[in-house]
């Protein structure tokens, strides 16, 4: 079959593998026909994912039809549609069973390796380095999902996979990074960075009470959409100071909730830019936590700054004083996918919100390596690009 | 040598060497023959020297100072190597100069990996003394893990000597005979079988295993695991206590292959498999899967980890 590898930096690759095949009883097997590059695959394809190792599939972010299924999955069958949640769950252990499933105990074979750099390791992901477990990914014309009794969603009739494919990461990571603001109604929320994730954390947030989203960003088509698509007053950071602007626009309060949808690779003001990429380029940080600065420094005093964005190692500068002496709550963590699927999807169904709007790019897997050029170059206003296995190049 | 105290002196060096090109930038410039318009850089060049003197006498172990003044020596020797270019400059002194420079670069920089090297648990630190690898071979080795399941049940699972090879995929058999000792058989180096025979020599229902191997084994081996209840309903604590002789020859080979580099490490392992396979009732696994290389998993991140499966 073919499946999308890395190789290196910028080195995508488009190569014929194996099929995948049941290795565990609660395995199956999923022909996909949809899958998405999402914007934390692009921390890949820039190098800063530790563990990655040539020829690794990638992708977190697909759903297709069940073709085989292991004996130990009772409910599903051969034929069903189904979106994949990307952090890989058992559904037994203290987290899972604490609806905790970006923690699952059990799904990452490398956890020794991930403790040790974070303490304790996080739940097994597909296509996103060794560290979180060496899983092949989803951008393939098929995936091996484990514990598929667990991680997955049926798509009920009559919904298309443009609707219902960001189930899997982006529109339960948006609303997560919303849900975790705790907004009371009215408040005031500033998300940083319009990509898919903020979008749908602008549009989150309003689901939950907001009465106003304040979106940040310097990318024209990005700003725009946030405006048109999500309904949020926006900022560009290259034209105003994100400080100053915030506090005229909330008679000085600041925003009672601030989301960093942005993360470890963060641009900003060209000297603060320059102090972490030299620094991250010398390994003395391996993140350029610009956006969390700016928003743990603006939040209003008492509020939550909520982190969906990724980070995976150490930073510098971090303004610990703001954060305390203003009482700041920090939220965070990957997401617990499997907890949203099923209530968002109703939200879907009744017409609350189409997460279709973000897809500006629809291409066939063989393009693959050439979808993330442009999303990473932002060519072409791309804000998200959605593979197609069945697709035939044009 | 103790790579500490040529640490301390690098760092008294730094100190005096960077107050001479701070309060005597001309004389030192004359010395080592630079012509006069380069003698303002001296100053500059002395900052950095006391900065990383004072860094390294003030921190523990110093090999963060000892990088930092490798990386200095290097901007230094590059300056001299631009000014030996330079006509307005005397290039045998200058030349001199670098020699003595590249000299203390050099013990800069082999003192900074000596001491990254015993930090990391690799050296031979302070020389004479053991380091902790040696000690930990000698010493029990504790691991623990958390399983989400009644006692009683994790107690019957692991007491069932046979579930063995499920979560120790180097065991390639164990046999439980009507004594009540066991018959443990191995995959050793180059296909060879490696066996043992153990007893249980206490045996406390739902709290304790203790063993032992019997003499004549290819491996000695001996400890306890225990059992207890998590507080907060969160299941059942496993502690395994690992008393480890490493005897030389067949079996100090045998044993190391059995248990990878550390016994301690193989132990987290399995012990993680043993709640994945009560838990889950499988284990995790990617051995098999499709990738765009030849072999499914990743030697340098996956093998080390999971040795045997």
């Amino acid at each position: 079959m073919k499946a999308i590898c890395w190789y290196g930096k910028h080195d995508m690759r488009v190569e014929d593998v194996p099929m995948p095949k049941l290795l565990n009883p609660r395995d199956a097997i999923v022909k996909i026909t949809s899958t998405a590059i999402c914007g934390s695959d692009l921390h890949l394809y820039n190098g800063f994912i530790p563990m990655m190792e040539k020829g690794d599939i990638v992708g977190h972010e697909f759903m297709g039809e069940v073709v085989e299924v292991g004996p130990g999955v009772r409910n599903l069958e051969v034929g069903d549609r189904i979106v994949v949640p990307f952090p890989i769950s058992c559904g037994a252990c203290h987290f899972c069973s604490r609806e905790l499933y970006s923690l699952c105990e059990n799904s990452n074979p490398n956890a020794p390796a991930a403790a040790r750099m974070f303490g304790h390791s996080p739940a097994g992901m597909f296509g996103y380095s060794h560290l979180m477990g060496g899983y092949a990914g989803g951008q393939a014309e098929y995936a091996r999902v484990p514990f598929a009794d667990v991680d997955h969603i049926k798509v009920p009739e009559g919904f298309s996979d443009e609707q219902v494919l960001f189930l899997s990461d982006v529109l339960p990571t948006g609303y997560m990074a919303a849900e975790q603001c705790d907004i009371q109604p009215g408040d005031t929320v500033a998300v940083w960075g319009c990509g898919p994730v903020g979008l749908f954390a602008i549009k989150s947030a309003y689901l939950l009470g907001a009465g106003r989203v304040i979106g940040i960003d310097r990318v024209p088509e990005r700003l725009r959409m946030a405006a048109d698509g999500a309904g949020a007053e926006t900022l560009n950071y290259e034209e105003v100071d994100i400080y100053d602007a915030l506090l005229e626009m909330t008679g000085g309060l600041g925003p009672d909730a601030c989301i960093d949808a942005v993360g470890m690779e963060a641009h900003g003001s060209p000297l603060e830019y320059a102090y972490d990429r030299v620094k991250q380029a010398m390994m003395l940080e391996t993140e350029r936590p610009i956006a969390l600065r700016e928003a743990i420094r603006v939040c209003r005093k008492g509020g939550t700054v909520s982190v969906p964005g990724v980070y995976g190692g150490m930073a510098d500068k971090i303004p610990l004083g703001a954060l305390m002496n203003k009482a700041l709550t920090i939220r965070t963590g990957q997401t617990h996918v499997h907890r949203y699927m099923q209530p968002l999807l109703e939200r879907i169904g009744h017409g609350e919100i189409d997460p279709s709007f973000i897809i500006t790019h629809t291409l066939p897997l063989n393009e693959g390596p050439l979808g993330y050029d442009i999303f990473l170059n932002k060519q072409d206003e791309c804000v998200k690009v959605v593979l197609k296995p069945g697709m035939t190049a044009h | 040598m103790d790579e500490y105290r040529i640490a301390r002196g690098l760092g008294w060096f730094s100190i005096g060497l960077g107050a001479v090109e701070m309060l005597a930038s001309r004389q030192l410039g004359e010395a080592i023959g630079l012509a006069e318009e380069h003698h303002r850089l001296l100053p500059i060049m002395g900052m950095r020297e006391i900065a990383t003197g004072v860094g390294l006498l003030g921190s523990d172990d110093g090999a963060g100072w000892l990088w930092a003044r490798t990386a200095g020596d290097a901007i230094d020797l590059a300056a001299l190597g631009s000014a030996l270019g330079d006509d307005g400059n005397d290039r045998t002194r200058i030349g001199l100069a670098m020699a003595a420079v590249a000299g203390v670069t050099a013990l800069d920089a082999w003192c900074a990996s000596r001491i990254s090297e015993a930090r990391n648990g690799h050296g031979l630190l302070p020389l004479g003394e053991e380091r902790a690898d040696d000690v930990e071979e000698r010493m029990p080795t504790v691991k623990t893990i958390t399983v989400n399941k009644p006692i009683d049940e994790v107690y019957a699972f692991w007491r069932d000597f046979g579930n063995f090879p499920r979560f120790m995929p180097q065991l390639e058999s164990v046999d439980v005979r009507e004594d009540g000792r066991s018959h443990w058989v191995a995959k050793g180096p180059a296909g060879h079988r490696i066996e043992w025979d153990a007893e249980i020599v206490d045996e406390q229902p739902g709290s304790l295993i203790a063993w032992r191997s019997l003499p004549g084994a290819d491996v000695s081996s001996s400890g306890r695991v225990r059992f207890e209840r998590a507080p907060a309903d969160r299941g059942t604590v496993i502690r395994v206590e690992l008393d480890y002789e490493l005897p030389g020859g067949r079996a100090g080979e045998a044993i190391a292959k059995l248990f990878g580099v550390s016994p301690g490490k193989q132990t987290e392992i399995a012990l993680l498999r043993v709640k994945q396979l009560l838990e889950t009732g499988e284990v995790a696994r990617t051995e098999g899967q499709p990738a765009g290389r030849a072999r499914s998993t990743s030697r340098r991140y996956d093998d080390w980890l999971r040795e045997g499966i």
